[in-house]
């Protein structure tokens, strides 16, 4: 089951996957140039995933997210100049230089963070469903997590939780083979984790996590059952992730044979070729989205690198404990 | 004033806020018409609804990231954790997200969750339900911890952490039952000041929850001595009152800190460090500070070695004379005209070897 996009929801979908994979990039770059410091975790190969989620979603619905986080905050609206400033370590940042790659916080746009303990982001995704139910919202949340976290007894305990409280959570699996080096062959006791599901009595469904639009479809699909039926629901997307699981990782738990075939199933090269083949885009008009993207990103980048703006440690002091209460 | 139980005054501030906010909501294992592990919630079902009780599985780790997810949301979830000893299930979501997410998102999200769990031996329950894990929660900034004594004190401190904007842990000990006066009306009890449960002038024995009660024993003991001993409850132990721990200190020139977890890597450590490294009240320190801890074992099943995991008031006033050694020497052959509190000291070991 899957969609098709009209021309303009085809080309700002093409155009959020082609920012993602350029952002991905461009961070690779600063990383290796040491422009940047600490880690980050790339989710290119994953696109269609993340393209595919948050516009099936209604803006208020909310995401938490996971370690590998970018591209899921990017398309829930976050501005690349508020992520790479985080990225920086700027206080024009997302969280003013506090979270970094890890922890985008994005909440104008109903982006409540991520959780780089792989797993735990899940229940406090269900927590929020849980006041959102409360409160009479009709908006649901969508908790990510990988096959590596899938493995968490968290999942399991959330899960649960979310099915005897009826709660409006889309748990959504990215597949993508690997928790960090290790194959979901050894370690998944399932060939397929949306079949847990039914050990919570989930509605749940496995669907090609390279295709942006059975993405799309899927998410609606899901959003609109969670909305309709009072019940969570677990999609699983099958993907990829072409970089490896950190910034200094040599992929040597995986064959390059196997990295090609995936490659041949390019989520975004998938998606370009379908729009031209409609007839909704030409090579010329790709070359110029990923050059518009490309500039955007390089200027705003540039400007972030000569002006940095930086909390103080007082400044940063004054995030630990809100102010408030009855002292 | 009137009388209540520490359990009743814990279940009345919980009343008080639930009917004042209906974001205040009572979250655990068995807190419906069960009443709780230790019948702190009995009624609230009744009364409240499951609108704000909520009965979960037996899943502490996610009940707790659940709690974290809907404070986010503006709920104020009031967790009931049975026994603190399950605290090593909950400590990712408290120590990794409900301690670090209005910092991680630089002040855009805040998490006013409190963390209600009962610590401490005494129960014949052993290893695995009597520890006293404070320490786990004391080290992590972002966290607040308290831990009340008396059922006044627990009926205004359990307020303010419910108002608090922050996650509180709120650590009970098990004397449930315990009767005291707890004032009527509207109050509450500011989170980091400590309380002077006795004043006196030539020694300061600081502690706090269930220790607090072996200190004023051991006060009244030693009323029998020309000592006069203040007992600082420090109720808060992050943020901690070093003000008044450090006046206390500087007028009597002589402590000892008390508490029921083992010694070694105790909170006791930095109540010690705090005292040391000022200036004044390390030059008004008279004696080397003694501490009296729970002893460095799990917490045994047999009745006469659990009695003699905690501090005892005997222990206590112990701890106090040997703070005084010229005035226990008149056994010894040290001379005459000392003061001899042997008939009062339980097991000090300069009098015991005489």
């Amino acid at each position: 089951m899957s969609i098709a996009f009209n021309r303009e929801q085809g080309l700002d979908t093409l155009s959020l996957m082609i920012r993602s994979r350029l952002f991905e990039k461009k961070i690779e770059t600063l990383f290796s140039s040491h422009e940047m410091h600490g880690t980050t975790h790339l989710a290119i190969g994953q696109e269609a995933v993340h393209a595919g989620v948050s516009p099936a979603l209604d803006p208020k619905d909310w995401i938490i997210t996971t370690h590998r986080c970018h591209g899921h905050t990017l398309a829930k609206g976050a501005s690349i100049e508020s992520m790479l400033a985080e990225f920086f370590g700027l206080k024009q940042g997302l969280s003013k230089g506090l979270g970094g790659s890890m922890h985008l916080i994005d909440l104008e746009h109903h982006n409540a963070g991520t959780s780089a303990v792989v797993g735990s982001g899940v229940a406090i995704a269900t927590g929020m469903a849980l006041q959102l139910k409360r409160t009479g919202s009709d908006n649901v949340v969508v908790a990510f997590f990988g096959d590596g976290a899938s493995s968490r007894g968290i999942i399991h305990e959330a899960m649960n939780m979310a099915s005897i409280w009826n709660l409006p959570v889309l748990f959504l699996c990215e597949h993508n083979l690997y928790g960090m080096s290790s194959s979901a062959t050894d370690m998944v006791s399932v060939k397929s984790i949306a079949s847990r599901g039914s050990a919570y009595s989930i509605e749940s469904r496995s669907v090609d996590g390279n295709d942006v639009e059975v993405v799309y479809a899927a998410v609606q699909k899901a959003a609109q059952y969670i909305r309709a039926e009072g019940r969570p629901y677990l999609l699983e997307a099958l993907t990829y992730r072409f970089s490896g699981h950190s910034k200094n990782d040599t992929c040597n738990y995986r064959t390059r044979e196997e990295e090609n075939v995936w490659k041949q199933k390019d989520p975004l090269e998938i998606f370009k070729e379908r729009m031209i083949a409609r007839g909704h885009l030409t090579e010329e008009d790709y070359k110029a989205m990923i050059t518009l993207e490309q500039d955007k990103l390089d200027t705003v980048a540039e400007s972030l690198i000569t002006q940095k703006q930086e909390l103080s440690l007082d400044e940063a002091y004054s995030f630990v404990y809100a102010e408030g209460g009855s002292q | 004033m009137k009388q209540l139980s520490y359990r009743e005054a814990i279940r009345e501030a919980m009343i008080e806020e639930m009917a004042r906010d209906e974001q205040v909501v009572v979250i655990g294992e068995d807190v419906g018409s069960y009443g709780g592990c230790f019948k702190v919630t009995t009624g609230l079902l009744e009364r409240f609804g499951t609108h704000q009780v909520i009965e979960t599985p037996v899943s502490e780790e996610g009940l707790v990231g659940v709690a974290v997810g809907a404070a986010m949301m503006g709920m104020r979830p009031i967790v009931e954790i049975m026994y603190g000893d399950f605290s090593t299930l909950a400590s990712d979501p408290l120590i990794n997200h409900a301690a670090k997410m209005y910092f991680m998102s630089a002040g855009q999200i805040s998490v006013p969750l409190v963390y209600r769990t009962p610590m401490g031996s005494g129960t014949g329950a052993a290893a695995q339900h009597t520890q006293s894990l404070e320490a786990l929660f004391t080290n992590v900034p972002g966290l607040k911890v308290v831990y009340p004594s008396t059922p006044a004190d627990a009926k205004g401190l359990l307020k303010s952490a419910i108002r608090d904007p922050n996650p509180v842990v709120f650590i009970e000990h098990k004397l449930y039952g315990s009767e005291d006066f707890v004032p009527e009306g509207e109050y509450t009890i500011p989170l980091g000041v400590s309380d002077i449960k006795r004043e006196g002038t030539d020694v300061s024995i600081i502690a706090y929850g269930k220790a607090v009660f072996m200190a004023l024993e051991a006060a009244s003991i030693l009323e029998e001595t020309e000592v006069s001993v203040e007992v600082v409850d420090l109720r808060s132990l992050r943020p901690l009152d070093t003000q008044t721990i450090l006046a206390s200190v500087k007028k009597t020139g002589r402590v000892v800190v008390v508490h029921e977890a083992p010694q070694f890597g105790g909170f006791s450590g930095e109540i010690i460090s705090q005292i040391v490294a000022d200036f004044e009240a390390f030059q008004a320190l008279k004696a080397p500070i003694a501490r009296v801890c729970g002893k460095e074992m799990p917490t045994p099943f047999n009745k006469h070695l659990e009695m003699q995991l905690p501090p005892s008031p005997h222990d206590i006033v112990d701890a106090v004379l040997n703070l005084f050694p010229s005035a226990v020497y008149k056994t010894t052959p040290a001379g005459k005209g000392h003061r001899d509190f042997s008939h009062i000291a339980g097991h000090s070991k300069f009098l015991v070897s005489n």
